[in-house]
């Protein structure tokens, strides 16, 4: 293992992380709820009276996040190494299997270990543990 | 009033994801790759999170309500590990590792004006949709079944 230092960036990586502990924390204490982002996302999909509007203004400051940063700073684009076919098979697996699994890195990862939820333990090592295993294999097996 | 927290909420969550770097995918598959050059930053990224969620949580799973008078929906079950989680979880992870995306940061992307995340939101709501029927159509075929 070589660790990358020119690409680590503790600081801003620690301020990040405390800010999305801070939010979903919020949520939970203001809400009650999990802020679980396939979750939120996913209740959309099955609509029940009165439970759209907390979902879709949880959803939408997600989408405007990068408008209010630009409001300070200019806004750090994303960088998309994957093709057109990659991406849309990610996607899918991606949303079926944080529904399958009733969480993703949010739910499970911040707010179930959060909780000190075994549950939520045993799915971030399933989780991450796939993604370690899929990014060897498409670099350095694949050599993609 | 809910809306509101919600809102707010979503957003601190998509600023912090921009700050830590991890809305990008380049950044996240520095970290899942951890036979290459290694980027730790999510791993901070998490144990920044967890840090300050330690104490939120134990403030929300005290109360009976929350701050705005809404019934604690938090999750009972801590414990159960089953073969759907498991499932989910490492399908999940697959697609995490080949693109680099995750729901939340997706959606950050979304609102960069990438088109690459529209497609990729547009897929993980087609998988989201598709776990929806195969649960429908499951219970859908037990109802009908015989009962033994």
């Amino acid at each position: 293992m070589t660790i990358d230092w020119t690409s680590f960036t503790p600081w801003t990586a620690l301020a990040g992380g405390m800010l999305i502990g801070l939010a979903a924390g919020l949520f939970a204490v203001l809400n009650g709820r999990i802020a679980g982002i396939s979750g939120v996302l996913g209740g959309l999909l099955r609509p029940v009276r009165g439970d759209l509007g907390w979902r879709a203004a949880f959803i939408g400051g997600l989408v405007l996040a990068p408008v209010a940063y630009a409001l300070v700073a200019p806004v750090p684009l994303p960088v998309i190494g994957a093709g057109p076919g990659t991406l849309v098979l990610a996607g899918l697996l991606v949303g079926f299997g944080t529904r399958l699994g009733s969480g993703c890195t949010s739910g499970h990862g911040v707010c179930g270990m959060s909780r000190l939820s075994l549950r939520s333990l045993v799915a971030t090592a399933a989780f991450m543990g796939a993604g370690f295993v899929t990014v060897f294999m498409v670099r350095h097996v694949l050599g993609a | 009033m809910a809306q509101i927290a919600s809102f707010v909420a979503g957003l601190v969550f998509g600023l912090g994801l921009l700050v830590s770097g991890m809305a990008s995918p380049a950044k996240v598959l520095g970290f899942l790759d951890i036979a290459g050059r290694w980027d730790p930053s999510l791993a901070l990224v998490m144990g920044g999170a967890v840090l300050v969620g330690l104490f939120a949580f134990r403030l929300a799973q005290r109360r009976p309500l929350s701050v705005l008078g809404l019934p604690m929906r938090l999750p009972e079950d801590r414990r159960t590990i089953d073969r759907r989680l498991v499932a989910g979880g490492l399908l999940f992870g697959a697609g995490w590792g080949l693109a680099g995306f995750c729901p939340g940061p997706a959606l950050v992307a979304l609102g960069t004006g990438s088109l690459q995340a529209v497609l990729f939101v547009v897929a993980m709501l087609a998988g989201m949709g598709l776990y929806e029927l195969q649960t429908t159509l499951r219970a859908r075929s037990t109802a009908v079944a015989p009962s033994r």
